[in-house]
């Protein structure tokens, strides 16, 4: 490192940069936008890193085994002992049946709006209305779904919150699985074609290869979003200190978890709701980095 | 001269539009077809009237025959995948599938259930082989086709055309994404393969055809001006349009 640095070829170099940039004038946007790059780096860093610092300082002094692995004791609201293991299960079990769902509605309207519909006027109105439901908030939906439930004379349970869950990713999904199928060349699909191969052998054999790993992210995306949510779950898939044994029982969330412990006069339950905070967040990180993962692997034969 | 594909009063239209027009023809058995003329002027479409890739395009419609030994290719009992194994297209640009390389070059054998195991394998290196790629590439069979640069892409897809025993070779402008080296390259490939196959070749350089051509299909607007055997057409042109284009006048 020494040699690199008393390098004599480096500080010319390293001269003439600082040179240029302080002199010559059309350096001097350059150096603006370089400074504007510099400044958006740290906000979005900065953000993060503010966000998990307040919630690994407060909340693992109250990180235990327990509370991974077991349920609340003494309410979830006031309580001091026991576990969140009812939520972790509870949001997994919303956002696991919530994105199923949404997956099975989404790919046949992706597949629609790609390979039959094209760009006429209906297929662009599905997709302006997948763009606003994609915008509206999460509230709505919880609201709309409770709406529906007291017509229905339903109580909050997971199955009510699940399907209100795949409402919300259904336009994330669907959008992200369409975009990912309009970037196939058609090329692709006749160099197939070409050898003769038919409709079935191409959408199964290539066109899947293709699209895998966006779908991969699309899902996980659509997942993301769906176990953090905490709006649309509320009225919806209710609370409880229980893990649910039928679909039609209410069920515990991560978010919930936060809110209701967050929200109690004790400082301790408070700083349990941070420890709530960080085991989301751990979840949230371990889906992101696995989708990287996953679908990093399957592009490996992705022509671009 | 036996002819291999013969098309008779062929017309085809986009929409309104007449792109080909009364086009009739005997393409030569195993000898290397030149269509040549300048852009805009149908060439591709006549190519791939023969691999029926104009279904592909909306709003296409055609008149005529265009028999491939004797069958026309657009009667309804024809199975489309079966005219498209026998006349296997090297696209303009090289789209390699999303897979290793030798799942490129097996890619077709599979689907027609052709070879298996040991024999797939033998097939992979002999297509390979046939397409000069083979010494490239042998020891990073697994690795994806995407990696390759796009000359060998190139003989990649030739080696995966041919691996389903074409009879006919349809080339579209083959060398005109690849540097120069690259489509000597094919067109070295191109003359070692018309013994065994009947090659058809769309070209916009001149130098080209005349480097690769036995029998020459001049076309302009939408219809053939003239074709005969290339030493002919090259060196005495009957036709006034053919000459001035030869001459480099469009």
């Amino acid at each position: 490192m020494r040699k690199f640095l008393n390098n004599k070829g480096f500080a010319r170099i390293f001269h003439f940069r600082i040179q240029r940039w302080y002199f010559k004038p059309q350096h001097i946007s350059e150096g603006i936008l370089k400074i504007m790059m510099i400044a958006s780096f740290i906000i979005v860093a900065g953000s993060l890193g503010l966000i998990l610092y307040t919630v690994i300082l407060k909340g693992l002094p109250s990180l235990n085994i327990a509370m991974i692995t077991q349920i609340p004791k003494g309410g979830y609201y006031l309580g001091k002992e026991g576990g969140i293991l009812n939520a972790i299960l509870g949001s997994l079990y919303l956002a696991t049946g919530g994105t199923l769902i949404a997956l099975i509605i989404s790919i046949p309207i992706a597949l629609y709006l790609e390979i039959y519909a094209g760009h006429t006027f209906w297929s662009d109105l599905i997709r302006l209305s997948l763009d606003v439901m994609w915008g509206i908030p999460s509230i709505v939906y919880g609201a709309f779904g409770f709406t529906i439930m007291i017509a229905l004379g339903m109580r909050a349970s997971l199955l009510a919150g699940i399907l209100v869950l795949s409402l919300l990713e259904l336009p994330i999904m669907t959008r992200a699985i369409d975009e990912v199928m309009r970037l196939i060349p058609v090329e692709l699909e006749q160099a197939s074609f070409a050898v003769g191969a038919n409709r079935f052998e191409t959408a199964t054999k290539v066109v899947i290869r293709q699209v895998l790993p966006g779908l991969v992210t699309a899902i996980l995306l659509a997942f993301g979003r769906g176990i953090g949510d905490a709006a649309s779950v509320l009225f919806t898939a209710g609370y409880t200190d229980r893990i649910p044994t039928s679909i039609l029982e209410p069920v515990a969330s991560l978010p919930l978890a936060v809110f209701f412990q967050l929200s109690t006069p004790y400082p301790e339950v408070q700083n349990r709701a941070y420890a709530s905070a960080l085991i989301l967040t751990i979840i949230i990180l371990i889906i992101s980095l696995l989708s990287r993962w996953i679908s990093g692997k399957l592009s490996k034969n992705v022509i671009k | 001269m036996d002819t291999h594909i013969s098309i008779q009063d062929l017309n085809v239209y986009y929409d309104k539009n007449q792109s080909l027009k009364n086009i009739n023809l005997d393409i030569p058995k195993n000898q290397i077809t030149v269509i040549m003329g300048p852009s805009g002027c149908g060439k591709t479409t006549l190519l791939k009237s023969i691999n029926r890739f104009l279904e592909f395009t909306e709003g296409t419609h055609l008149s005529g025959q265009i028999l491939i030994d004797g069958i026309d290719i657009y009667d309804p009992s024809v199975d489309v995948t079966d005219i498209r194994k026998k006349a296997g297209l090297l696209a303009q640009h090289p789209y390699p599938l999303p897979m290793s390389i030798y799942d490129n070059v097996a890619y077709g054998m599979r689907i027609h259930k052709m070879r298996k195991g040991k024999f797939l394998h033998n097939s992979v290196k002999h297509y390979l082989e046939m397409a000069g790629l083979w010494d490239e590439v042998k020891d990073r069979m697994n690795s994806p086709a995407s990696r390759l640069s796009i000359g060998q892409q190139q003989r990649l897809c030739l080696a995966r055309g041919l691996a389903v025993e074409p009879e006919i070779l349809l080339g579209d402008e083959p060398t005109s994404a690849l540097d120069p080296i690259s489509a000597q390259h094919i067109e070295k490939r191109l003359l070692d393969l018309k013994k065994e196959y009947t090659i058809v070749l769309v070209t916009h350089i001149l130098r080209q055809a005349k480097r690769l051509a036995d029998y020459v299909i001049f076309m302009y607007l939408g219809e053939v001006v003239e074709h005969g055997m290339a030493a002919e057409v090259f060196s005495n042109p009957r036709e006034s349009r053919t000459r001035a284009y030869l001459s480099g006048e469009f």
